[in-house]
């Protein structure tokens, strides 16, 4: 739970702006200029490199059961992953690891 | 272009965009509701949708937020998981940049994935259309995505309340960064930079403050970068 009610606040207003200039940046004010090769490689990656590593330890050490490896969650991230390479759909995947999870939770009680 | 009539340029925009209203009010209930999961009232999840309208980033902030991590650590992560903007930013210069200066400021405001995606294919595609034209079809293409973006945000946190725990909601946060990365993975780059990301973060974990993820993350786009010149070299 999140409790500390003035971080929030922080994060939703700094988030917020900061999300903002990153969308104004060249369109409002750079302009024509255009970034480096290397930078621009390494920009596509981005979100490769940060979401992965960010969800990896919440399928490995879930806190709903105390930070221990959890057979259901695991496949149904794997189950989630697969369809998503797959099919390419988000929505999809979504609701295949989640039908995943229910149905691993209820087979192994 | 066929359709010259800027009502009809506007209305091509949307039907462009719609297929995405299948995206948004799913992922929108889900972060309602996730919001409301982590401790966040009406007023708090309604302000972070309005301000920051980047799924991805929210869900970010709300996962590290409910980890404690620290306030500086919250806004890095998520603001590198936005930096992706930068790019449609800029790939939106040689099309847009001669649009008024306050346009160009509702624009950015409104520079969602759906709406680039949709807008820079048009463009690339119709070299013929006037500054005009493509404002018009940039902001038809968002009409059916964000207000459905704000108003499903709603519902899902009024829904939220109700749900009980037994639904295992928590794991719906990392089911949805997989699904939303797993399309990502278009070539092997992609796929050997999330591979770092996954193994660097699980053998950093040690590391104070959740540095172990930023400290990943450099190191995944450093090889996601690499592998890629490594294979245009090898093409030629």
């Amino acid at each position: 739970m999140i409790t500390d009610k003035t971080t929030l606040w922080i994060v939703i207003v700094l988030l917020g702006l900061g999300t903002y200039l990153i969308r104004f940046s060249f369109l409002g004010l750079i302009g024509n200029r255009t970034l480096p090769d290397w930078v621009l490689r390494h920009l596509r990656y981005v979100a490769v490199a940060v979401l992965p590593g960010l969800i990896a330890p919440l399928v490995v050490w879930p806190q709903a059961t105390g930070g221990h490896l959890d057979p259901a969650r695991l496949a149904a991230a794997f189950i989630a992953f697969g369809i998503g390479i797959f099919s390419k759909n988000t929505v999809a995947s979504i609701i295949g690891g989640m039908i995943a999870l229910y149905g691993m939770q209820f087979l192994l009680g | 272009m066929p359709q010259t009539n800027p009502k009809s340029v506007f209305w091509s925009g949307f039907r462009a965009g719609s297929p995405f209203i299948l995206v948004v009010v799913p992922f929108a209930l889900l972060f309602g509701v996730i919001a409301t999961k982590a401790g966040l009232n009406i007023v708090e999840t309604m302000s972070m949708t309005f301000l920051v309208i980047a799924g991805a980033a929210q869900f970010t902030a709300i996962s590290l937020m409910q980890e404690h991590a620290p306030t500086f650590i919250v806004l890095l992560t998520a603001l590198a998981v936005n930096l992706r903007m930068a790019m449609y930013s800029a790939a939106l210069v040689p099309h847009l940049g001669r649009a008024p200066f306050f346009v160009r400021v509702l624009m950015a405001y409104f520079m969602v994935d759906q709406a680039f995606a949709v807008a820079f294919q048009k463009y690339e595609a119709s070299p013929e259309m006037t500054v005009n034209q493509k404002v018009l079809y940039y902001f038809g293409s968002l009409l059916p995505i964000i207000p459905l973006w704000y108003i499903f945000s709603y519902v899902g946190a009024v829904a939220g309340a109700t749900i009980p725990p037994e639904y295992s909601l928590d794991f719906a946060i990392p089911i949805t960064f997989i699904a939303l990365t797993a399309p990502a993975m278009r070539s092997l780059p992609h796929f050997i930079a999330a591979l770092v990301s996954v193994a660097a973060t699980l053998a950093l974990i040690w590391v104070p403050y959740n540095l172990g993820l930023i400290i990943a993350a450099f190191l995944a786009m450093i090889a996601g970068a690499q592998v890629e010149q490594w294979l245009a070299r090898r093409a030629t």
